[in-house]
């Protein structure tokens, strides 16, 4: 029996999934990121950025 | 009265901002030294002698105690955050909380993942509807519905406290669901599986064990963090379409 | 809040016939089984008590996501949470939960020692299972109340609804089962399981409705 395929798999599998997950919020937080840029760039701006300038 | 609820509000728009400050200076470092913890405890952990009765196995411990550790610890904080948003209305315990939900259900799954992965060699097989198990995967049930319910509902303010409700009242059932499952499996005499009782672990084995515990803590922090700032950033997005929106409609009649 | 009871048995038994619904759809679970199984009477006999135990608790989480929807469409759930400066919104809910329990799960209890016919059951067995359904599914709809609160804005809240509530009414399963096994079975003591299967339901019943009170006036507003 060999184990050391058995252990392979598990780090792996663990360094699969946080490492997807970690993509997963970082594309998230790039495009959110652009989002508010687009929208900064069109002149939309929030309150209190608003009241921060004045 | 008036001027204590504006100041109120005020510090509640001013505190996501100044979280993000917050999270943007320190997140790096954060990150930098939860892989160095969790790198040094699983190197730590392969330099340990092997255990003389699961041999090489023993290594996917430094995995499986950490995911299993941070997978209840997930909960407990997510049931801290639904608190804080039912009784204080903090704005941040309900980002936590939505943030929390699929970073926990992914360490859940991968605790699952690992506990199979060993238990192949050790009992023979891949799942047994062991005590401790069924727990966890009940666990991981409650995560994935946790997540379909903020994922369904639009509105964050509704969302909020719907998750935050289903949080606690899953708490609350946690104990009895432990027990429950333990009793159960008592009851039916699981045939056929060995025990993985080590009373007393090896310190040579602890250390690393501990090591990487911590690290993949920070890492579920780091994590944490991350999603919590992308969740403030989506819900900014929002606000900020509302409010291109109704200057568009303010100036078509015009 | 009799008035309330009455007003809700009355509307489930007439709205679209939910209760025959559930039951046959209890039926037809209960049915289907031996197909998949084998028509092996031992077997059937042995697994019977489960049987009835799965299908009922599908059959009642069925129905659970119009316990407050409809009255959401028709605007007497705004008036109800208006109305809980003078009746406490948690009575309420309990008591909507009863009439949804007479009116649609009540019938399944009936039901089951029927089913139980079918599934080759001994006496004993069957009646033991429909006294453990009795003490139990107040517990299902208890619980899945507040599961029905928190969904309750969502158009098709039905399948979210059953997501919710399944993981919470494992321990309810395994203590019912339990329980109309030990009946049938000697050596294990049917008490405490049933008793344990009671203490549960009077737990639910405080939470449950405690939780979806506060859902409903968080989905209010």
């Amino acid at each position: 029996m060999n184990h050391a395929v058995f252990v392979t798999a598990a780090y792996a599998v663990s360094a699969a999934g946080l490492i997807g997950l970690a993509i997963w919020i970082l594309v998230d937080q790039r495009m959110r990121q652009r989002e508010i840029a687009e929208l900064e760039q069109i002149g939309v701006q929030r309150r209190s950025a608003r009241k921060a300038k004045g | 009265m008036a001027e204590t609820t504006i100041s109120g509000r005020l510090t509640n728009l001013a505190n996501p901002t100044r979280f993000l400050e917050l999270v943007g200076r320190f997140l790096p470092w954060l990150a930098a030294i939860a892989l160095l913890l969790t790198f040094a405890g699983l190197a730590m952990g392969f330099a340990a002698p092997e255990d003389y009765q699961q041999g090489s196995t023993v290594r996917i411990m430094y995995l499986h105690v950490p995911f299993a550790w941070i997978s209840m610890f997930c909960y407990m904080l997510m049931a801290a955050a639904a608190l804080g948003t039912l009784v204080w209305k903090h704005p941040l315990a309900d980002v936590a909380l939505k943030a929390a939900a699929p970073i926990g259900a992914t360490f859940t799954a991968l605790a699952l993942a690992t506990g199979s992965i060993w238990g192949r060699p050790m009992w023979g097989t891949w799942w047994v509807w062991d005590g401790r198990l069924t727990s966890v995967f009940v666990l991981f049930l409650m995560y994935l519905g946790i997540l379909a319910l903020t994922r369904a509902l639009d509105d964050p303010q509704r969302s909020a406290r719907a998750a935050a409700i289903l949080t606690l009242v899953g708490v609350i059932n946690i104990p009895i669901i432990k027990f429950s499952v333990e009793w159960w499996n008592t009851l039916h005499q699981p045939a056929s599986v060995m025990r993985l009782d080590g009373p007393t672990i090896h310190p040579s084995l602890l250390w690393p064990l501990l090591v990487s515990a911590i690290g993949f803590t920070l890492i579920f922090f780091t994590l944490h963090l991350m999603a919590m700032r992308a969740e403030i950033w989506r819900r900014r997005v929002a606000v900020m379409r509302r409010m291109a929106a109704k200057r568009a409609e303010n100036r078509a009649p015009a | 809040m009799l008035a309330l009871y009455i007003r809700d048995v009355k509307l489930g038994i007439r709205a679209g016939g939910g209760a025959l619904v559930g039951v046959l759809f209890f039926l037809a679970v209960i049915a289907v089984a031996p197909f998949a199984i084998g028509p092996d009477a031992n077997l059937l006999a042995r697994i019977g008590p489960a049987m009835l135990w799965i299908g009922a608790l599908l059959a009642s989480l069925l129905g659970l996501d119009r316990l407050f929807q409809v009255d959401r469409e028709d605007g007497s759930l705004d008036l109800l949470i208006l109305g809980s400066s003078r009746h406490m919104l948690p009575l309420t809910v309990f008591v909507k939960c009863l009439a949804h329990w007479t009116a649609s799960v009540l019938p399944l209890v009936v039901a089951a020692p029927v089913l139980g016919l079918l599934m080759n059951m001994s006496p004993l067995a069957t009646f033991a299972t429909a006294l453990t359904l009795l003490a139990g599914t107040p517990a299902i709809v208890f619980i899945g109340a507040a599961g029905a609160a928190v969904a309750v804005s969502l158009p098709r809240g039905g399948l979210l609804v059953s997501v919710l509530v399944l993981p919470l009414v494992i321990p309810v399963l395994i203590f019912g089962v339990s329980a109309s096994y030990a009946a049938s079975t000697q050596p294990d003591p049917f008490l405490p399981p049933f008793l344990m299967l009671c203490a549960l339901m009077l737990f639910f019943a405080v939470i449950g409705p405690l939780a979806a009170a506060v859902a409903l006036k968080g989905a209010s507003d």
